[in-house]
């Protein structure tokens, strides 16, 4: 096996040429074998993997249909509940912290009869975007192991990238989904804000987060967003609607379609590798009928400020809670609050650290309108210019990360790592929905793309996702460490 | 000098849903510690709240109820701190923007009526309870909580600093205590803690128009405790100027013990809430149609009722202030009227018998063994004359006991007035036979001998003849002897 | 700052928190060339209103699972230390 998609496998399982559990028993030997080098798993649930492989031959055996997802081996980000599983977040404050609930879109993975081999590495807390922030070790990236994966959901991309898992659940606050799909030569997908709901998601920026999935082609991308999407009343924030099937939207015929490109996602700080895979796909594009339209979306500068600003601002209000009063880590004190202070102190790592301190400091008295209410207002802005450029094209083309996966320790300061972030950000801040597809190489390494698209424009991104990725067939190759 | 004290409530009452606010447990008081709570309430890493709509309803009633404006667009805000009784070490309340502002509520003290103007009222979530291992916080070695209360919706209602006594602190609560259940939105039980009082108290010389510095008195659980704190707090601070020395902003505590307020040790840091908006609730839109539909649920509220009571029943204003300041005894009341009985009457006996059993019971009115319909029974053999009203004591407290009809208890213990002329008059006569010195008291012109007379009649019929027959026939009898 | 987010640190941690915090900070500053005098601050990435569930009990947790986690429990409460 070398191309291993869901797609390709669904085939297989219902061709009868393979069956759920030799399928389930394969991956898990080829994750065991490359879990030494890799590091994607936090933790595994090969008995549970088994069992429902089982039920799903029996479904075959027994004739009835089977849903595209079902008896494909998969992995879940460790920030995502599944009940009776350890949930981590990969900070020692939930090292043994066991869910008593699932997600929403564990339940509704479970009506597909999804089957996942365990948990996967993150940065703690999903701060972070090289999983070298995880209280448990770095995951590695399988196309170089001397590159980090990205992050926050390096140890999703680095399993379906090493063939450790067929699909993998990944969040995204600031990029957490895109750049280490981008990274690890993956397509990623983070979905409108509201599209997917966030219940049994572990918050770190509750008006940024959204779940999305890490897969090898946009094929993939329709099939896991058509079963984890759909209105949850128990997310206030989730958007009412009809469910969609996405898979419809997989067409090659881009004939009119208007692609914005602007400079401002094209800046100083994007390598020329980058820029170069990005035009030559925009000729693609192109040539196929599609419209380059230069658009302009003048905030995007100011992104970083204002996610780092919002960001940990939530941030620190949704980690008050891991106090060592109800659940996780407990660190002995004298008294409540010397309880408090050792707990937190021990049991998060530093830049969650960083992150709860900058919140803190941004939403306090007399700092509160210099910083987390003017970000407030100029996030406004920032709307109001993609609103604006969405008037003028369908879709918007920028880089997923300034250049290819870069090495372990490559950033010492905070602030030049934030500064990374400039291409993801601002799609959370406005709530737009992006996917990154493989571009080209650089070095042996994947390049990424984003194609952006407005609120609910779901579709449209994966047409033309999908219409690039079918005429570029050697971008989608397997990383090294993939071989089975 | 003479002071004055500036008194502002800040009130919270919980809500009478049958969930919580933000999730769907439900609300009860006095269940199993630690049972009433599920991922949300507990506050458990990745859980989401979804505003319960009754919550909405009752805090726009509410509002309507206290005159106050509904904000047609309105939002949720986190308010930071740490304590062990919050789960999440934050309260979802309402910061900016609460849903009702700008009320008011009148009282009236000792005949002086007044304005307390509402500054707003806003929807939040309550904390869950600790239980202290030892005899107070402060020397426990350590703390249980429960979170079955976290969760709860509460409505807190600020005022103005508009009250200028205790009692007119009293009046306040009262009258908001009424206003609330009138709403049928709490139950507010001070002893259980539905309805919880801090009171913000100043003093500043009479005449003075600047405002001193307050303190503010949390811990206070009964309206005894509100009138007598606040006194206290007041004479405290007057004492203190009057001595030359000046007033500390804290916080204290009401000891209702000792009868004394108790500075409560400053916090180590500044309270800074840290307040902003709360990403994972939206905020909300009101119509003015949603705010007619509730405002046409409104029911007759206790002033209005007052004045229909003076009005159409004839009562005296401080009776019909009694019988409207408790939705229950007012409804009871017009259910007695309902049923047959004076208006007058049956205002007479639940001030009078029906309220002291009730206290003696330590029993609501809601829980009070007698129906409306049976008091209506017993003033209607008052007014036909079948029993007289000091037999209807008597039958009234066996009414009270035993649950049967005053017609029952009438006829089993034959208790029936004796009206009968013929027979009155031949005990009359025994009587005026046995007591010759009476009636020659009568005739020197003691009056009172008929009254003696009477009272050996009433013995004798144990208490069952019709006194005013038996004064007729007396008087007839001995001025003709 | 530390006391509000119920943290503490070394002296060395320190310093490098500061430094580091200063640095971003000093970077937002850029955010002041931004005229916001009439913008409405945007708090959610996609507008929606009066989203409310019906009130309608659901089944809770039982105390075993309410304490399942619990670093420390008694008698069916959590267990803290003393509260000063």
């Amino acid at each position: 096996m070398s191309q291993i998609t869901i797609h390709d496998l669904h085939d297989k399982l219902t061709a009868k040429e393979i069956s759920a559990v030799e399928l389930t028993k394969q991956m898990i030997a080829h994750r065991d074998a490359a879990e030494g080098e890799i590091h994607a798993y936090l933790s595994v649930s090969d008995e549970a993997a088994l069992a429902r492989a089982a039920a799903v031959d029996a479904r075959i055996a027994a004739g009835e249909a089977i849903s595209d997802m079902a008896g494909i081996p998969g992995a879940v980000k460790d920030n995502i509940c599944i009940k009776g599983e350890t949930c981590t977040a990969a900070s020692r404050m939930l090292e043994h912290w066991v869910a008593p609930y699932n997600a929403t879109v564990i339940e509704k993975l479970e009506a597909e009869d999804y089957i996942s081999l365990g948990k996967t590495n993150l940065d703690e807390f999903a701060m972070g975007s090289s999983t070298e922030n995880s209280y448990f070790g770095p995951s590695r990236n399988p196309w170089d192991t001397e590159c980090v994966p990205g992050g926050s959901s390096g140890g999703s991309a680095a399993a379906v990238a090493a063939n450790e898992a067929v699909w993998a659940l990944g969040s995204d606050t600031g990029g957490s989904i895109r750049q280490p799909a981008s990274f690890c030569g993956l397509v990623g997908l983070k979905p409108t804000y509201g599209l997917v709901s966030r219940y049994g998601l572990l918050a770190f920026a509750s008006s940024l987060d959204q779940i999305g999935p890490i897969v090898k082609d946009v094929t993939d991308a329709a099939i896991v967003l058509n079963a984890i999407a759909g209105h949850d009343p128990r997310d206030s924030t989730s958007i009412p609607m009809e469910k969609k099937d996405y898979k419809k939207a997989l067409k090659t015929d881009v004939k009119g379609l208007r692609i914005g490109v602007p400079d401002e996602f094209f800046g100083p700080g994007i390598k020329e590798e980058t820029k170069a895979a990005i035009q030559s796909a925009l000729k693609f594009y192109e040539g196929e009928g599609a419209e380059i339209v230069p658009v302009s979306i003048p905030h995007i500068k100011s992104g970083v400020s204002v996610y780092y600003i919002i960001a940990p601002a939530e941030a620190s209000s949704n980690l008050a809670r891991y106090d060592g009063v109800g659940f996780g880590f407990r660190m002995p004190g004298e008294d409540i609050v010397d309880m408090y202070i050792k707990t937190r102190s021990a049991g998060f790592g530093k830049e969650v650290k960083r992150r709860i301190m900058l919140g803190n400091y941004v939403l306090s008295a007399g700092y509160y309108d210099a910083y987390y209410l003017k970000a407030l207002k100029v996030r406004k802005l920032l709307k109001e210019d993609f609103d604006q450029a969405f008037a003028k094209c369908d879709v918007i083309a920028a880089p997923s990360a300034s250049g290819a996966a870069f090495k372990f320790g490559a950033f010492s300061d905070p602030l030049s790592l934030y500064m990374e972030d400039i291409c993801t950000v601002p799609v959370n801040l406005v709530g737009a929905p992006s996917i990154s597809i493989p571009v080209g190489f650089h070095d042996g390494m994947p390049l990424g793309m984003q194609l952006i698209g407005p609120t609910l424009g779901e579709e449209r991104i994966l047409n033309a996702a999908y219409a690039f990725e079918q005429a570029h067939p050697e971008y989608t190759k397997t990383a090294p460490k993939g071989d089975m | 000098m003479k002071y004055e004290a500036v008194i502002g409530l800040e009130v919270h009452t919980e809500l009478r849903t049958a969930t919580k606010i933000f999730c769907s447990c439900k609300t009860s008081f006095g269940a199993e510690p630690n049972t009433n709570v599920c991922p949300v309430c507990l506050g458990l890493p990745g859980v989401l709240p979804v505003l319960n709509k009754k919550v909405l309803e009752f805090a726009v009633r509410t509002g309507l109820a206290l005159n106050c404006e509904i904000s047609r667009y309105s939002k949720f805000d986190r308010k930071n701190y740490y304590y062990p009784d919050l789960p999440k070490n934050f309260q979802t309340s309402q910061y900016d923007l609460p849903i009702c502002e700008h009320g008011h509520l009148d009282i009236e003290v000792d005949g002086k009526k007044s304005t307390v103007r509402i500054t707003r009222a806003h929807m939040e979530e309550d904390a869950g309870k600790l239980v202290h291992h030892g005899t107070s916080i402060t020397d426990s070695d350590y703390s249980l909580v429960d979170y079955n209360r976290t969760g709860t919706p509460l409505l807190e209602i600020v005022s103005e600093p508009d009250i200028r006594s205790a009692k007119e602190a009293v009046a306040y609560m009262e009258k908001l205590r009424a206003i609330l259940q009138y709403c049928g939105v709490s139950d507010c039980k001070m002893e259980e803690g539905s309805l919880r009082c801090d009171a913000n108290v100043s003093v500043r010389p009479v005449g003075q128009k600047e405002l001193g510095t307050k303190t503010e008195i949390k811990n206070i659980n009964s309206f005894r405790g509100v009138e007598r704190a606040i006194e206290y707090e007041a004479m405290r601070q007057a004492q203190l100027l009057e001595d030359g020395g000046t007033v500390v902003q804290e916080t204290r505590t009401w000891d209702e013990k000792e009868g004394v307020t108790k500075s409560m040790r400053k916090k180590e840091e500044a309270n800074d809430y840290r307040y902003f908006p709360e990403p994972d609730l939206v905020p909300f839109t009101v119509s003015d149609e949603y705010i007619e539909e509730i405002r046409k649920t409104l029911p007759e509220l206790p002033d209005a009722r007052k004045a229909r009571y003076m009005k159409s029943y004839g009562l005296a204003a401080y009776d019909a202030d009694y019988l409207t300041n408790d939705k229950d005894r007012a409804d009871y009341f017009e259910a007695m009227v309902a049923a047959g009985a004076e208006p007058k009457e049956a205002a007479n006996w639940l001030m009078g018998d029906f309220a002291k059993l009730l206290s003696r019971d330590n029993l609501e009115m809601k829980a009070a063994p007698v129906q409306a319909a049976a008091m209506a029974d017993l003033l209607k053999l008052i007014a036909k004359g079948t029993i007289s009203g000091k037999i209807a004591k008597q039958v009234f407290s066996e009414m009270w006991t035993s649950g049967k009809t005053p017609e029952t208890i009438v006829k089993e213990k034959g208790l029936v007035q004796i009206s009968d002329t013929g027979a009155l008059e031949e005990l009359a006569d025994r009587i005026i036979a046995a007591n010759p010195q009476s009636v020659a008291d009568f005739k020197a012109g003691k009056k009172k001998a008929v009254g003696f007379l009477m009272g050996q009649i009433m013995k004798e019929t144990k208490g069952k003849a019709n006194p005013q027959i038996v004064n007729g026939i007396l008087t007839k009898k001995l001025s003709e002897q | 700052m530390a006391l509000l987010s119920r943290l503490a640190f070394d002296p060395e941690e320190l310093e490098e928190m500061k430094a580091s915090m200063n640095s971003i900070l000093t970077y937002m500053d850029e955010l002041n060339q931004y005229d916001t005098a009439d913008v409405q601050p945007m708090v959610h990435a996609v507008e929606q209103y009066n989203v409310m569930r019906e009130d309608v009990p659901h089944t809770s947790f039982t105390n075993e699972e309410a304490l399942m986690n619990a670093p420390e429990k008694e008698n069916g409460y959590f267990k803290v230390p003393k509260i000063i």
